[in-house]
């Protein structure tokens, strides 16, 4: 059997290659790339679009016994609460399936915000389906998407198999500047790498940048590297996530940081300094812009929220603009918060007295607009401006309909002018 | 084990929000319903163009995007019998096997088949044929389990037929 210690103190191995072989079902030697291995789940989600297809099929099986309830999470979040009979009655199911068993239910606060806020710890294995669960590398977990019927086979074994990625190294360095954020940093990445760039690939973030990046950044970051395809994007633990994981008492997994040798397929770096405020142009992530190039398109709605781009500093930055301000007569702004903590924390610190004062909707935590299931549904050749995670086509509603992705900053701006913006004529 | 069927010929990035719109597949838990509104982005009367046993080809990274499984499924219950792309975005790939929905990945296939000919996917040999052209194109092999589980249809009817799952067995 290998120590966990031979394993974290190995140069040669990856994050990937660390955080796999630490969880190996035999745990009797260091996978590497490529090698296909199985690995302990410690905790296994699925939300309300994927979690009635995961209840069926563990019944199609006949299967009836769980492997730990209480690290299953089944969570609520992306029609939430029900905007229809339909949706109520899948929610129903989940609801009688979490009590039958003993499983956790959440609801009402979005999946990865929730592990975020309940449960990531360095090292931890965490499979949800969801695409982004990738979100908790943010803390240096291992944590990645997977389908319906695999999550139900975690639920019954406690164990999956996966391959060991490549991985990629991304140095960032420099300052970001005033109107440039996490989000610009991702999508720059993206439209770098296209959308398919990270497909398989394991992503270490990485350099003299990423002690500057709050925890939220960083979870903006982890989260949109799925667009292009990762496994798994990670930021080691650093001093600021010790802190954190103390301020919320939570006991730290394994910490695992890449060995000084280990081989990487590919390796970037992102100057910071140089950076500007980017938008995704319809009606894929990787066609990015400069927001000198889309400035002045005419927009019907502004989105903040979701996931990507729906907590407290979010929040913050969108008032920071919009304080004083009024959203433009023809353009609607809708906000959404990630969980129900940042909606109470969003209350509690007189964010939403500055929303509504500016005309702006501020509804409870949920995937609705970002997903195109309620709050917020695109009709024919409308356009938006958003903040959540995809602009493919029909993703908010209409399959006629526009979206163009952006920071939290660039959508308040956009939707005090009614049109694209550049946030940085707003903040002072 | 080979299937035959005729071709649909898709381009680049078809991701699950043109497979199946979030809106349609999160109010439903029956394939058959999830099959109507296959390809809903580029065609929402597609599934009604279907013959059994049909089969799309696509180019680079077929079903990026979210996980749902509700795009395999979609495109299972519509009647298509494979998909063979230049590429798979990683989730859409594992579902394909989870499911039973055969997903090979040949290198530029698109430029060697046309749409609405004739082709063959052959699951032992985990190889393509286009019949006018008698071409034989191998798709990237996969790890014997995975190959084993296409076979069988997926992982339900695997846990049906062994009441575990493959990687239960492997070292």
């Amino acid at each position: 059997m290998l120590s966990p210690s031979q394993i974290l103190k190995d140069e040669s191995l990856t994050f990937a290659e660390k955080a796999i072989s630490l969880k190996t079902v035999d745990g009797k030697k260091l996978h590497r790339v490529e090698d296909i291995a199985v690995v302990n789940v410690d905790l296994a989600m699925a939300q309300d679009s994927t979690g009635p297809l995961a209840i069926r099929v563990l019944q199609d099986m006949g299967i009836n016994r769980l492997w730990d309830p209480k690290r299953i999470l089944i969570v609520i979040d992306h029609t939430y609460p029900a905007a229809d009979e339909k949706v109520a009655n899948l929610h129903a199911l989940m609801r009688d399936f979490s009590f039958q068993h003993g499983c956790v239910l959440v609801e009402g606060s979005i999946s990865h915000q929730h592990i975020l806020e309940e449960y990531a710890t360095p090292g931890l294995m965490i499979f949800g389906a969801d695409s982004h669960t990738c979100q908790a590398g943010c803390v240096g977990a291992f944590a990645t998407g997977i389908g319906s019927t695999e999550i139900a086979a975690v639920w019954a074994t406690g164990q999956i198999w996966i391959r060991v990625p490549d991985s990629v190294r991304i140095n960032l360095v420099g300052k970001l500047q005033k109107g440039v954020f996490a989000r610009d940093i991702i999508s720059h990445f993206i439209g770098m790498v296209g959308e398919d760039g990270g497909n398989y690939r394991a992503l270490e973030w990485k350099g003299t940048a990423v002690k500057n990046l709050s925890l939220s950044s960083r979870a903006c970051i982890s989260n949109s590297s799925m667009e292009c395809g990762a496994k798994i994007a990670v930021f080691e633990p650093d001093v600021l996530t010790r802190q954190y994981l103390s301020a919320v008492r939570r006991k730290p997994g394994y910490e695992i940081h890449a060995g000084r040798i280990a081989k990487y397929t590919d390796e970037f770096e992102i100057d910071l300094d140089k950076l500007e405020p980017i938008v995704a142009a319809p009606d894929n992530v990787d066609n990015v812009k400069n927001i000198r190039e889309v400035e002045g398109t005419p927009i019907d709605q502004a989105f903040v929220g979701s996931s990507t781009n729906g907590r407290l500093e979010d929040l913050q930055v969108a008032a920071k603009i919009l304080k004083g301000r009024k959203v433009n007569p023809r353009t609607r702004c809708i906000i959404t918060p990630a969980s129900r903590r940042i909606y109470e924390e969003a209350i509690n610190s007189g964010l939403v007295d500055i929303f509504l004062q500016a005309g702006a909707v501020f509804t409870n935590a949920t995937c609705g607009a970002c997903v195109g299931t309620h709050l917020g549904v695109l009709g024919t050749n409308e356009v938006c401006i958003s903040s959540s995670t995809r602009n493919y086509i029909g993703r908010m509603g209409s399959t006629s309909a526009k979206i163009y992705l952006a920071s939290p900053a660039t959508v308040a701006a956009s939707a005090i002018r009614g049109e694209i913006a550049d946030p940085r004529r707003y903040l002072r | 084990m080979t299937l035959r069927g005729r071709v649909w010929k898709f381009g680049d990035n078809i991701n699950t929000d043109i497979i199946i719109p979030f809106r349609f597949k999160s109010r439903t838990n029956d394939p058959y319903e999830m099959a109507k509104y296959c390809m809903y982005g580029l065609d929402p009367d597609f599934h009604e163009k279907i013959q059994k046993g049909d089969i799309m080809v696509a180019g680079r990274n077929f079903g990026g995007g979210s996980s749902r499984e509700q795009a395999p499924v979609a495109i299972k219950y519509c009647g298509i019998a494979a998909v063979v792309s230049e590429s798979f975005a990683r989730i859409f790939y594992r579902n394909g096997f989870a499911i039973g929905l055969p997903v090979m990945e040949v290198p530029k296939i698109t430029k060697e088949v046309e749409q609405g000919e004739e082709m063959e996917v052959d699951l032992d040999t985990w190889s393509v044929k286009v019949l006018r052209t008698n071409k034989v194109f191998e798709a990237k092999k996969v790890p014997e389990f995975l190959a084993n589980l296409m076979k069988i249809g997926g992982l339900v009817e695997y846990y049906k037929k062994y009441q575990q799952f493959p990687w239960q067995t492997m070292k």
